[in-house]
């Protein structure tokens, strides 16, 4: 542990650092004393059942929740989210969602610019309910870029998407982390996509990491060669959901 | 499909008598019409009772190119407006301060919502001492009756708004004037609308309990004046005009919400 005491949110050196976070409701900690350090640029997924704490870790991160008294969490700013639904105000354009709460008087013209980035340029001015699944995502992802986020976190926003939209929107994602370089934190329970987009993995459970691996592997990955199976494999083991008879889960 | 290739006609009339089914929906009342005419001619209706359809169209006719139905009509939706203005607006203030914080809802919500379950054509008698018997009480109960409706669903719809998308809204720096103006407010319109639609509805009802007081001008007050002359012509005409002016304010309506929630999926063309 490192030793901080006070409770911090500000602007960390570079990347993320989170320390002794602790978060108790009501039985054991969802999240226990929680150490996390998050490179500058640096492409990290979380993997963990459900009820790991992943969701906890993601809504302290994203300010929902409050940081308690004797953990640090600093994080570079802003801090943007995709979310697992697109939630996207249905009674604004796609560009005003995106630009919503940006300030500046060149906010409509970056609003329009992330949405070419995800290409929709050809969408600008139609309503939410207009659009389909892949593009409200999209839209979601365009919305949290367009701030030049200093740490992106993504909360399974690909899980509700049909399996060749989901591989589309890793590419997507992967190209514009490339094009922005912000420290990202993807949580998912797709082990797959875990290794296929993250530099680092970590899998969570009962509120602790437990394991912490780089995924060195160049870009794009191919699903089928050796070194994506064998970690797929091990985080398969760690998340008890592989044994040697087969997957059960 | 196939018949779009070699039947063309037959196609076209089908479409033709599909258009034509809104009419057909027209012929029992028009077969009703017709047959209240029929009666009251030859004797079974008499005019006492009920005035021909005719009779009452020739009515209207009069009792419009005389100045009196227009003057009438002008003086009863001078009143709709003004109860309307004061109740809709008293509404959804209320409606806002009990939505949108925990203290107003304390100090707001219960005393509506007791006063609610009164009756509010009721306090008539109360009105006509506090108020007099001259515009003050017509209007007062106007407003009255239309203030409920649009409250409590301004309420709701404030209360209503999905979570998930106030939460959106504070991780992208959105203060709480940001949420009530972006996430809240337009959460809460189609709600408030249909609150809108159940006041107009309302305040027709507050109008016709309302002109029944002491009213020298107004449709209430041409109907009681028919009454006294025995003229079910001219009372037919002011309930004609209730009607008309309830259809129209439902257009309205309609209309508004059309403009203003275009974005609604069901409303959404694409």
């Amino acid at each position: 542990m490192d030793g901080s005491i006070s409770p911090i949110l500000l602007d960390g050196p570079g990347g993320a650092r989170i320390r002794n976070l602790t978060r108790r409701f009501q039985g054991p900690a969802v999240l226990d004393r929680l150490d996390l350090d998050i490179q500058p640029g640096q492409f990290v997924a979380l993997l963990g059942a459900s009820g790991s704490g992943k969701t906890t870790l993601l809504r302290t991160l994203a300010g929902l929740d409050p940081v308690p008294d004797d953990a640090v969490v600093a994080l570079p700013q802003p801090v943007a989210v995709a979310f697992q639904q697109p939630l996207l105000l249905p009674w604004k354009t796609v560009h005003s969602n995106v630009a919503l709460g940006l300030t500046g008087a060149d906010a409509n013209a970056r609003a329009a610019e992330a949405l070419a980035e995800v290409g929709l340029t050809h969408r600008l001015h139609a309503w939410p309910a207009t659009l389909s699944g892949g593009e409200a995502q999209r839209v979601a992802l365009a919305r949290a870029l367009v701030r030049a986020p200093g740490l992106l976190l993504l909360d399974e926003p690909f899980a509700a998407l049909d399996a060749l939209t989901r591989l589309r929107m890793h590419a997507l994602v992967l190209d514009l982390w490339r094009r922005h370089r912000p420290a990202t934190l993807l949580v998912t329970h797709d082990v797959d996509e875990a290794v296929a987009l993250a530099d680092r993995i970590l899998v969570l459970e009962h509120g602790r990491i437990v394991l912490d691996v780089a995924n060195h592997a160049p870009r794009p990955r191919d699903r089928g060669a050796v070194e994506f199976l064998t970690l797929r494999t091990r985080l398969l083991e760690r998340l008890g959901v592989y044994s040697h008879e087969g997957v059960f889960a | 499909m196939s018949a779009t290739t070699m039947g063309r006609p037959v196609v076209s009339s089908i479409r033709l008598a599909w258009s034509f089914t809104g009419w057909r929906r027209l012929v029992t009342p028009l077969v009703l019409v017709l047959a209240w005419q029929a009666l009251a001619m030859t004797g079974p209706i008499s005019v006492r009772t009920l005035a021909s359809p005719l009779q009452v169209l020739v009515t209207a006719w009069g009792l419009t190119v005389s100045g009196e139905l227009p003057w009438h009509l002008a003086v009863s939706l001078g009143r709709v407006a003004a109860g309307l203005a004061i109740g809709v607006s008293l509404g959804t203030g209320l409606a806002l301060v009990a939505g949108l914080s925990r203290l107003g809802e304390t100090v707001v919500d219960a005393p509506v919502q007791m006063l609610r379950t009164l009756p509010f054509l009721a306090l008539v008698p109360l009105f006509i001492l506090w108020f007099g018997i001259g515009e003050t009480p017509k209007i007062a109960l106007v407003a009255l009756g239309t203030a409920f409706p649009i409250y409590l669903n301004v309420f709701a719809g404030v209360r209503g708004v999905e979570p998930r998308l106030v939460e959106m809204g504070r991780v992208f720096g959105l203060d709480r004037r940001g949420l009530i103006g972006h996430v809240v407010l337009p959460a809460a319109l189609p709600q408030a609308l249909v609150g809108l639609r159940m006041s107009l509805g309302t305040a027709w009802l507050s109008l016709v309990v309302a002109e029944q007081i002491n009213a020298n001008a107004g449709i209430g007050f041409l109907i009681n004046d028919a009454r006294d002359f025995l003229r079910t012509d001219v009372i037919l005409v002011g309930l004609l005009l209730y009607a008309l002016l309830g259809l129209l304010a439902d257009t309205l309506v309609r209309g508004l919400e059309r403009r203003m929630l275009a974005w609604r999926p069901q409303l959404v063309r694409n």
